[in-house]
């Protein structure tokens, strides 16, 4: 028997240290092989997984899991590397070196080599989508399945867009490496655009519906605070989108009741918010304050903070919200952060005044589709109390694509204007 | 209380996997284990080498070795463990919890005591 021991009494793995594990070592070994050999880097993780998946359940969890993965995984490369006929010594010390047990040393530099991995994946010559789906697959170790579950997408058309940005990683010989500080400012934006993106398909998810939806915000979190963590990457508009995240995230817990049903930011139990993350959040948007430049980063995240701030919807600065709205309306015109504007002037000055507004938002194409322009209509009928116009709308709303939880909250609604 | 063998048979293949969803697997296995070690009944385990082994007969006065036994079957021995139970019932029933029943087959055999003359 092992060690003359039963399998080691190992209570739990830590939560996601396969997947956060393997963003590390894919970044690492990728960085160490080439970034053209990232398929080979991310076939000898997965194999390396595979065998600790035959392994353990026999012999128990080894003492150091991250570092016996990455033993694994680097022989098993450095395996392919012989029969290809390469010497391995001319490969970077973190492949060659003749690694320890503990695995510990080699993985000293991996917040680094996941920081570039991140720079590669989110390069401004990708195709945006390609950029999304490779930071997933290669930093998130996402599954080609999990990523279509998470975007919405198809699992071939992920497939194909991955083969085809991986292709020109190759062709176009993109560098595996942090951008030099003469750089960063303006390559960073990509990468805190992706995180954004990954954050709000997340958060657009509820439970229940998807998980893997659910868990884009927790992966676009980490990679922020990654970036927030280096001070290379520190920029101000780091801080702004770590802030966003954590202040939004901060509210997920009260988002539904006890029956899985939607809970509007006026009904959600506030004592309910992770009061951690509005913490955390709040220093992030302090060190956002650095420099000279505003994001629409920095807007949302002072928007968020100022609902952290308040004790209840009521007590809610809201001309202060206005205020935000306005300036995120004219740094980044878009007819949802129209609509949500004019949700806030019906808070800051009545519901007619957001009634008017929204009425000028009706003949956005963008917008013709979208269930909460109805949905925002017909609360503020409600509120103003014409319940017969706001079921009108709530019909209306009812009638668009929605998802489940949301349809069973217009439904409700819809049921309280009706009664 | 006796000792009995459970050995771990599988195809040996594993469909596409993502890292979470490897950690959630071996995790049901540790979960299984761990349970059965506090309950004083997992003696220990071990894995057997992939796609290797010998296999040693004689043949006419003469030892020939061979490769396997696994080119023969569809499903590989794994590993094992080693666990205790009052009987084949109870050790039947202590691996009925086992993930290993998503990938392939537990076999259970009980192991002869010196002194047994049953």
């Amino acid at each position: 028997m092992t060690g003359g021991a039963p399998p080691a009494g190992v209570g739990a793995l830590v939560d996601h240290l396969f997947r956060h594990g393997a963003g590390r070592m894919v970044a690492t070994l990728a960085r160490a092989l080439g970034p053209a050999r990232l398929d080979l880097a991310e076939e000898v993780v997965q194999d390396a997984m595979i065998r600790a998946l035959q392994t353990w359940p026999h012999q128990g969890v080894p003492a150091n899991p991250r570092g016996w993965l990455f033993r694994v995984a680097r022989n098993r490369a450095l395996d392919h590397l012989r029969r290809e006929g390469r010497f391995s010594g001319t490969l970077a010390p973190a492949l060659a070196g003749d690694g320890d047990a503990s695995g510990g040393r080699e993985m000293d530099g991996a917040g680094d080599d996941e920081l570039a991995m991140i720079f590669m994946c989110c390069h401004p010559a990708l195709p945006r989508a390609g950029r999304v789906a490779l930071t997933l697959k290669s930093v998130g170790a996402f599954s080609v399945e999990e990523i279509a579950a998470a975007l919405l997408a198809r699992p071939d058309a992920v497939a194909q867009r991955l083969v085809r940005v991986k292709r020109q990683i190759r062709d176009e010989a993109i560098p595996l490496e942090l951008p030099p500080e003469r750089e960063m400012a303006a390559r960073l934006p990509a990468v805190l655009e992706v995180l954004y993106l990954l954050f709000n398909e997340g958060y657009g998810a509820h439970a229940g519906e998807n998980l893997v939806r659910a868990e884009l915000c927790g992966e676009a979190i980490r990679l922020a605070r990654l970036l927030a963590g280096s001070p290379r990457t520190a920029l101000p508009a780091t801080h702004a989108l770590l802030a966003l995240f954590l202040l939004q995230a901060s509210r997920l817990p009260a988002r539904q009741d006890e029956a899985g049903d939607l809970l509007l930011l006026a009904e959600q139990d506030r004592t309910r918010w992770d009061r951690r993350l509005v913490a955390e959040g709040m220093r992030h948007l302090a060190r956002s304050a650095a420099g000279r430049e505003v994001t629409p980063y920095h807007v949302e995240a002072a928007i968020a903070a100022t609902h952290a701030a308040a004790p209840d919807a009521e007590r809610t600065d809201w001309p202060a919200v206005l205020r935000l709205y306005d300036d995120l309306l004219a740094m980044k015109p878009s007819p949802v952060v129209a609509l949500n504007r004019a949700v806030a002037l019906a808070m800051a000055e009545g519901p007619e005044a957001g009634i008017a507004a929204l009425g000028a938002l009706s003949g956005e194409a963008a917008l013709a589709r979208y269930h909460l322009l109805p949905a925002a209509l017909a609360a503020l009928h409600h509120r103003a109390g014409r319940p017969a116009e706001a079921a009108r709308h709530y019909r209306d709303a009812l009638a668009l694509p929605c998802s489940e939880p949301e349809r069973r909250f217009l439904t409700r609604q819809l049921a309280t204007c009706e009664a | 209380m006796a000792k009995f063998m459970v050995m771990a048979r599988d195809s040996g293949e594993y469909p596409d996997m993502s890292p979470e969803e490897i950690q959630g697997i071996i995790q049901r296995y540790m979960d299984w284990s761990e349970r059965l070690r506090r309950d004083g009944r997992m003696l220990g385990g071990e894995k057997l080498g992939d796609g290797e082994g010998r296999v040693v007969r004689r043949e006419a006065g003469a030892l020939v070795v061979s490769d396997g036994p696994y080119a023969e079957s569809k499903e590989v021995l794994g590993g094992f463990w080693i666990i205790e139970a009052a009987d084949y019932e109870e050790a039947v029933r202590q691996v009925s919890d086992s993930p290993h029943f998503d990938f392939g087959t537990l076999e259970v055999r009980r192991v002869e005591e010196m002194g047994d003359d049953s």
